[in-house]
Parts: structure tokens; C-alpha cells; sequence
């Protein structure tokens, strides 16, 4: 790693170093030897997708967590936190993204919530309220420090979460996400009170999605990608290119490529969505007009970054938001308001990017995961028949290769690229006809990957339309036929798989305002296609 | 780990035993230490039966089981709604509107006040009427839990109060006394269903055997019974996997509805009377029986077996207890400590595993 002194007029040093910190939860490797320092005096950007670890390595650094191995570093000696009161005994503070304030207390309480000011054990409402005001003058908002919680606007309930944090004479501070919920000027304020921490020489630690953001207030730039350390360089000299390619990553194990088939004219497609639009709270689009093709037997990657409306395309196919408008057809058939049960029993089918709070039954075995989604198919008389639910389990694992003592395992004891073959093998047996992956590489080593790849290609084989999203970039260019890129919930570019570069699909995640489509390509021989459709496991 | 890429053929089995050297030496105590309701009730019954003569004596073992079986039919109901996560509050007094509407119906019948006549039932659909009721109830909380978001605690809560209150209006408070019919209606022999007996035991442990046998076959055999455990375990997964989560909701607590309408015929029979402040609190009962036999109240974890031995913990505990002379005050002291222990050991599980399955990862 590059850690060349950038040219600033501050004294800076490194005051935190988190050595080689590796943090392993049941079946997900949430940190691989990630090295981060922090300097004094500047801000020190974290940024890489959802999932990445950043959540993960600021909450070790905050003493929320301990790391599996690794060490952290202050001022240059080892430092362990084995709690929250710890780290800020170290002068390590934080401001959640979720807010953690007490809705009933007052502003002033908030802020002193656990450090009361008090006197024989009486706690001074009055210098509470007046030291209150004064940070609150400090952050150029002069609110009444009497004023409850629950009654003020999230901005501004952010703005008391940051008052806290500085009541504390914080030395560190680490931000995730500060400026999500708050207005353009809030935001302005924010800059100032940084730029005024950073000249008393305080270390700020700012995690946040909004790359354009982190250009204007960085420093150094830290990304994290899939829980490793991606890249790590001083802010001046940083492109917003080179964070997006740093976030997205190059290398993914090279799955072979699917013969290619001109697809017949007569096709009818296996998805078909028409101007689809999901209003957000508030006002604006999560999604607007999106409109997309699948035919069966094609692979179609939809590319974007966070908050892009990767997710909420993919929900609003599986029915969870009834507030959704457009055309959605499925091999023809229009889908309006079915069930999920419903459009799963039509061929639709979802494994969802978050696999331990959406994709699992933690309690449940293996083969009780695999078979939930499609029950029915073992009923006999009024039970299940535990022979052919046994076959069934049995011929998918070792399909998928899913790695397994028995069936009767529990599923949590598997690790995260086992637990993803068991989501995709519960999809399987519900023998969907449109299977829609969102993020299905996510949180698993290379050679899991390179096995989830395969297991696509071979559905496609078999006449499945599969839509997968993702925002490794690398992955763009292994099995999709075609690409999608989606930005601010719109479709900014549409390309096949021989004629995508980096750069277009770059150019196309960072197109912020673009009003129509990027002329979308003509199919030509790039989808494959298999005419029949066959069920069999 | 164990993600490195394998030849699609690789049996699974083979590739697993080499990554999980750690879980063999550990399984039997795991495994004895998931039966330990099972390993505490044969403690128990051995201390009672070397402590007291008249413990292990046919009468006493049959007035125990059947002191138990009240309680079990009730905790088998309550178990399937602690399954998907939920509890139910309103068994006791459902049992209490039970009783009282098993009274009802066989000293006065439906009064039709126009007519100035009653429709009087036979004993087997006076029992559907009830047992619907029971439904009924549970199909209340269930609206409100499903329907109008109320937290499980809170809905059953209120039909407790609102299910006692009503039990109590019934009669305005009083007993209905002498339920053994009258011949000419064709409503008697109720009595029997609380003290008769086939074959030398009584018929309340047979509907206890009945009750249990089809509820174990329920939740562990059929399609519901998964979706029951998938619903507790994770509702949003088992949402996503097509499961109608709120028809599951709904089906939990009206079983848990019937059993205590059942426990509350019962009751009645037994007493051969219905008196409106009957079951009060036997929900705390209920509730203990499901913690002790393993079910995990926030869902997913637990079975009907299970239930069954927590409700003989409880039933052996409080008799063998009796029959040594100990003072009542000192049976709640001693109960209540007993389910401490029960749900510390719980805890305790739960560590195990997780990090049984955090080394395996």
C-alpha cells in the first residue's frame, strides 16, 4: 500500500493502525486481514459495497466487537477494547448509521445519556442544557436542548447524534453514513464542523455511499471489497473512476463460457417488464420506467451500485411492494397482484442477496431448508413423504456439491459458499422457470463463486432465464449474455457480452441524471437458447 | 473452510467427514445434554419413588397423569404457537369460557326468548360446540395478531380479560352447578368424560395420547408442521419461500384455542360443575410445561415430546412434593426454580452450538 504523506498543511500522523484484523462469523468471513490506518487531523474515508466489512471493522474499531485475530494499534501501542466504554476512554467515538438516541429523552439527556453531569449523585439539568446549547450553536443549530427527541426531524436527530459524540472530546470519530438523512445546507454545516475537528486535529473516520461526497471532504481513501482490503491511497490524485473499479473489483475466478445460440424469432420471452416504477417515500422513484427482456436459456446481469434499485427490482418481481407499478409478464402471462406462494408456483423465484436474514432458517437442517420453498411436491396423503424428500436433497447436494456430514445438519454449520448452494437448491426445487439471483457471489471465497457461476451456466443450459445482480464489475464479464446497468433506479445502459468494456459500464453505474435509456442494443447473436425446458433434478 | 472448488461428482458425505474432525467427540454430550428433561423427569420420579412409598403405587401414578394431562393438552396447543415465536396469554380463561359454556349448554340450553323454548344438545355436540368456541377464540387472537399488528403478548392479553369477563357473565358470576344432565333432554353422561375410564385408565389420559400423538405427527410430519417451525425460525425467509406466514399465525392459535377448550370440558366434567374462575393462571402452567420441555420461546426450536415431559416435570414435581408433606409455599419455591434452571440450561445450548458451528465454519 501506497502511504505516501499527501500534501497537507496540517500536522498529521498515524494515530490508529488495525493490523491484519480478521473477523469470522458462522459461515461468513466478515474481515480477511484487513489493514486500515487512521490519521490524525484528516478525514479517513472507508468505502466499499454493502457487505464488505465496513460495518464490521468500524464496530471493532469502536469496541463493539473483538476481532477473530489482529490487532489494533493506538499511538503506537496495542490497544484492546472490550467495550464501547473502552474505546471511548480512548477517545474513539461514533455516530451511527441507525440512530441510537432515546425517542422519550429530551436533547440535552440524549446527550449526556450515561455521563450525566451530576452533583451528589443529582444530575445538573441546568449545565447539561447550557453545555447543550452551546454545541448545539457549535453545529449552527440552535435548537432548544429542553426539545424531545421523537419531535425533531431525522437531520436533525442526526445533528444531536453528532452533538453527543463531540460532548465527549473525541480524539477519533468515526461517521457511517452521517449525511444520509440530512438536507443540502445540514450537510454544508457538517463539512464545517469537520473541517474545524480536523484543524484541532482530530482523526475522522467517514464511511459513506455517496461517492461524490468523499472526494470533496477525503483525505485518504480506504476501500474494502467482499472483506478484504482493495486499496488504500491518499484522496488527492483519486478519481471517482478509480473508487468505483477499487470497490467493484477485477478478479474473479474465469467460469467457462456458455456455446452461444441464435435465438428463434418465435421466442416467447420467459420475463417481460414494462416501465416498471417504484415510487419512493416521499417524492421520486426508487425505480422508474424499467423495462427489461429475458428470454429462456440467457443469462442477463443487472449492474449497479448501491442504491441503485438493484434490490427493489428484484422484490418487486416477487410481489413485496404492492405500491409498484408497470407491466411485469411471465412467459406471457401477466403477473399483477399474486402471492408469493403464487409467483413462485408460476415459475418466478428469489434468492435474495442477504442470505442469513432472508435466504435461511437458521434453526432448520439442511435438507429442511432445501425442501421449504416446495413442500407440496412431498406430500402424500396429509404428510410429507420422508423418502422422496430424502432423494430429492440428496440428488441436489450432490448436484450443487453442497458440503454437508447429512442432510440433517444443522444449515448454520455450513460455510457461507454451502449456505448460498442450499438457497439456490431450495430455489431449484420450486422448478423455476425465471430464477432471479441478487448478489449470488456475495460473502464467499473464489472457488464457491467459480461453483455458483457454473451451476447458472448449466441452469441456463437446461432452458432457465436467469437475472443475476451484482455490483463486482468483474463479473460482468464471465457469464452474462447481456448487461444492464442501472443507476438511481434507471436503466442507463444496455450492452452484450461482446461489445461491454469497463469503461462504458463505469461511465453507465455513474450516470446520475440521465433522463431516457441508453439506446438499447438489438439482440443479435449473443442469448442462447434451448428449446426445451427440462424440470428434472 | 471449506469452499475450495470440488469435482461436481465429490460425494458429500466423504467431503464433509474430513472438515468436521471436532463434532463427533462432542455429539453424545450434546446429545445427552438435549435430553436432559428427559434425563431430570427419570431423576425425579427415582428420588419420589425411594423418598415416598405411595409414589410409585398404580393409584398415584394415575392421579398424577391425570393431573398432568390437564395441563398437557393445553401446553400442546401453547407449544405450537411458541413454535412460530408467538405466546398465548387467554388459554386459562378460555378454559374458564369453556367450562361455562359446557354448563350452559347442558343446564339451560340456547334460550330462544321469542319461543320462550330452549334448544337443549347431546352430550358429543355440546363438545363440538365447545371445542369450536375454543377455535373461535383463537381465531380472534390470531385477527388481531395478524390482521391489526397487535403484539402477541398484548392481543392475547386482552382476550384474556375479555374471555374471563364473558366467562363470568355466563351465569353473572355464578357456578353452574350438577352438570349431569336430565334424561329427558338426552343430555347426560358428561360426568364420564372426566372420570370414566376404558381399560382401567381414565379417559383424560387417553385424550392426553390422542392430543399428543396427532400434534407430534402435525409438527413433525407435515407440511404445516414445517411451515410452523420455518414461520418461528425466520418469518421473512419462510415469506420469501412462498409460505403464507399469516394463515400459519392464524392456524397456531386456533389450535392453541381448541386444546384449551378441551382442557376446559374437562375440567368441568371433573368437577361436574362449571364455575367461572376455573383456570385461572393455567397459562403460567401451560407456559412452563413448553419452556421446560426445550421450546425455545423467540421460535423455531422445540416439539411436542418435549412438552409432554415438561408437563410430567411439572406434574411429578407437584405431587411427589405433596405426597412428602412439603408446604405449598415451598411447592411454588421449588417449581419456580426449577424453571429457572430449565431455561438457564436452554441458554447455555444455544452457546454450545453456536460455537459448535462457529468452529465448523
Amino acid at each position: 500500500m501506497e502511504h505516501a504523506e499527501p500534501n497537507l498543511s496540517y500536522a498529521s500522523g498515524e494515530v490508529l493502525i488495525a493490523e491484519k484484523i480478521t473477523k469470522r462469523f458462522p459461515g461468513t468471513l466478515a474481515l480477511d486481514q484487513v489493514d486500515f490506518t487512521v490519521y490524525a487531523g484528516a478525514v479517513n474515508v472507508l468505502v466499499g459495497e454493502n457487505g464488505a466489512g465496513k460495518s464490521t471493522l468500524m464496530k471493532i474499531l469502536a469496541g463493539v466487537d473483538r476481532p477473530t485475530s489482529g490487532r489494533l494499534l493506538l499511538n503506537g501501542s496495542t490497544a484492546e477494547f472490550s467495550s464501547t466504554r473502552d474505546a471511548e476512554r480512548a477517545g474513539i467515538g461514533i455516530i451511527y448509521q441507525e440512530l441510537n438516541l432515546f425517542p422519550n429523552l429530551n436533547i440535552s439527556e440524549n446527550i449526556f445519556a450515561a455521563h450525566e453531569l451530576t452533583q451528589h449523585g443529582v444530575v445538573q439539568h441546568r449545565e447539561q442544557e447550557k453545555s447543550t446549547r452551546e454545541l448545539l450553536n457549535r453545529l449552527e443549530q440552535p435548537l432548544n436542548p429542553a426539545t424531545l427527541v421523537r419531535d425533531l426531524r431525522i437531520g436533525q436527530q442526526q445533528i444531536v447524534e453528532i452533538a453527543k459524540a463531540l460532548s465527549q472530546n473525541v480524539r477519533i470519530l468515526i461517521m457511517d453514513e452521517p449525511t444520509s438523512a440530512l438536507t443540502g445546507a445540514e450537510t454544508e454545516a457538517l463539512f464545517r464542523i469537520i473541517a474545524d475537528l480536523k484543524a484541532h486535529g482530530v482523526a475522522i473516520v467517514y464511511i459513506s455511499h455517496k461517492l461524490e461526497e468523499l472526494l470533496t471532504i477525503g483525505d485518504y481513501v480506504t476501500v474494502l471489497r467482499d472483506g478484504k482490503l482493495a486499496a488504500q491511497a491518499p484522496a488527492p490524485g483519486v478519481s471517482l473512476a478509480w473508487i468505483i473499479e477499487k470497490m467493484v473489483g477485477h478478479n474473479v475466478a474465469a467460469p467457462r463460457r456458455r456455446l452461444q445460440k441464435t435465438p428463434g424469432d418465435n421466442d416467447k420471452p420467459a420475463l417481460e417488464i414494462k416501465d416498471l416504477c417504484l415510487p419512493r417515500a416521499g417524492s421520486g422513484f426508487t425505480l422508474e420506467n424499467v423495462s427489461l427482456t429475458l428470454r429462456r436459456g440467457e443469462i442477463l446481469a443487472i449492474f449497479g451500485l448501491m442504491g441503485a434499485g438493484r434490490t427493489e427490482l428484484f422484490e418487486c418481481l416477487m410481489g413485496l411492494h404492492p405500491e409498484a407499478t408497470g407491466d411485469i409478464r411471465l412467459s406471457g402471462r401477466r403477473i399483477l397482484h399474486e402471492s408469493i406462494r403464487e409467483r413462485i408456483d408460476l415459475g418466478l423465484m428469489l434468492v435474495p442477496e442477504d442470505r442469513q436474514r432472508l435466504g435461511l432458517v437458521q434453526q432448520l437442517s439442511v435438507g429442511d431448508n432445501i425442501t421449504l420453498a416446495n413442500l407440496k411436491r412431498f406430500v402424500t396423503f396429509f404428510w410429507l413423504s420422508q423418502h422422496r424428500e430424502t432423494q430429492d436433497i440428496t440428488t441436489l447436494m450432490r448436484e450443487l456439491a453442497i458440503k454437508a456430514r447429512t442432510p440433517t445438519y444443522p444449515v448454520t454449520s455450513l460455510s457461507g459458499g454451502n449456505q448460498q448452494k442450499v438457497v439456490v437448491a431450495k430455489s431449484l426445487l420450486t422448478l423455476p422457470q425465471v430464477l432471479l439471483l441478487d448478489e449470488p457471489t456475495r460473502g464467499i471465497d473464489v472457488g464457491a463463486k467459480a461453483e455458483i457461476f457454473e451451476i447458472m451456466n448449466q441452469l441456463a443450459e437446461q432452458g432457465l432465464a436467469v437475472l443475476f445482480v451484482s455490483s463486482e464489475l468483474a463479473e460482468m464479464f464471465t457469464i452474462p449474455d447481456r448487461i444492464l446497468v442501472l443507476s438511481k433506479g434507471k436503466v442507463t445502459g444496455e450492452f452484450a457480452h461482446d461489445e461491454v468494456t469497463e469503461k462504458l459500464l463505469v461511465t453507465a453505474a455513474a450516470a446520475q441524471q440521465q433522463t431516457e435509456h441508453v439506446t438499447p442494443h438489438p439482440p443479435t447473436e449473443v442469448s442462447l437458447h434451448r428449446s426445451q425446458n427440462s424440470k428434472d433434478l | 473452510m471449506s469452499d475450495t472448488a470440488q469435482t461436481p461428482q465429490s460425494m458429500p458425505t466423504s467431503a464433509a467427514t474430513s472438515t468436521l474432525p471436532k463434532a463427533s467427540g462432542l455429539s453424545l454430550g450434546v446429545f445427552l445434554f438435549r435430553l436432559r428433561a428427559l434425563i431430570a423427569l427419570m431423576v425425579l420420579i427415582l428420588i419420589f419413588a425411594i423418598l415416598s412409598p405411595s409414589f410409585f403405587t398404580r393409584e398415584n401414578l394415575i392421579i398424577l397423569v391425570g393431573q398432568t394431562a390437564i395441563n398437557a393438552i393445553m401446553a400442546i396447543g401453547m407449544t405450537f404457537v411458541i413454535l412460530t415465536g408467538g405466546i398465548d396469554l387467554s388459554v386459562g380463561s378460555t378454559v374458564g369460557l369453556a367450562a361455562m359454556t359446557s354448563g350452559l349448554l347442558i343446564n339451560r340450553g340456547i334460550p330462544i326468548p321469542p319461543l320462550g323454548v330452549a334448544i337443549f344438545f347431546n352430550i358429543p355436540a355440546i363438545i363440538i360446540l365447545v371445542l369450536c368456541l375454543g377455535l373461535l377464540v383463537g381465531a380472534f387472537n390470531g385477527v388481531l395478531i395478524t390482521r391489526f399488528n397487535v403484539a402477541p403478548f398484548i392481543a392475547t392479553l386482552g382476550t384474556l380479560y375479555v374471555a374471563r369477563g364473558t366467562a363470568q357473565l355466563s351465569n353473572n358470576g355464578a357456578t353452574f352447578p350438577n352438570l349431569v344432565g336430565k334424561p329427558e333432554l338426552g343430555n347426560t353422561g358428561f360426568p364420564f368424560l372426566g372420570d370414566g375410564s376404558i381399560v382401567g385408565i381414565p379417559i383424560v389420559i387417553w385424550i392426553m395420547v390422542l392430543f399428543a400423538a396427532v400434534a407430534g405427527f402435525v409438527a413433525g410430519k407435515t407440511a404445516f408442521g414445517r411451515q410452523v417451525y420455518a414461520v418461528g425460525g425466520n418469518e421473512r425467509a419462510a415469506e420469501l419461500s412462498g409460505i403464507y406466514v399469516n394463515r400459519i399465525k392464524m392456524a397456531v392459535y386456533m389450535i392453541c384455542g381448541m386444546c384449551a377448550a378441551m382442557t376446559g370440558l374437562i375440567t368441568a366434567s371433573q368437577l361436574v360443575a362449571a364455575h367461572p374462575a376455573v383456570g385461572e393462571s393455567y397459562e403460567l402452567n401451560a407456559i412452563a410445561a413448553v419452556v421446560l420441555g426445550g421450546t425455545s420461546l423467540a421460535g423455531g426450536r422445540g416439539n411436542i415430546w418435549g412438552t409432554i415431559i415438561g408437563a410430567l416435570v411439572i406434574g411429578v414435581l407437584t405431587n411427589g412434593l405433596v405426597l412428602l408433606g412439603v408446604q405449598e409455599f415451598w411447592k411454588k419455591v421449588i417449581t419456580g426454580l426449577v424453571i429457572i434452571l430449565a431455561v438457564v440450561l436452554d441458554q447455555l445450548q444455544e452457546r454450545l452450538q453456536r460455537r459448535l458451528s462457529l468452529n465448523r465454519a
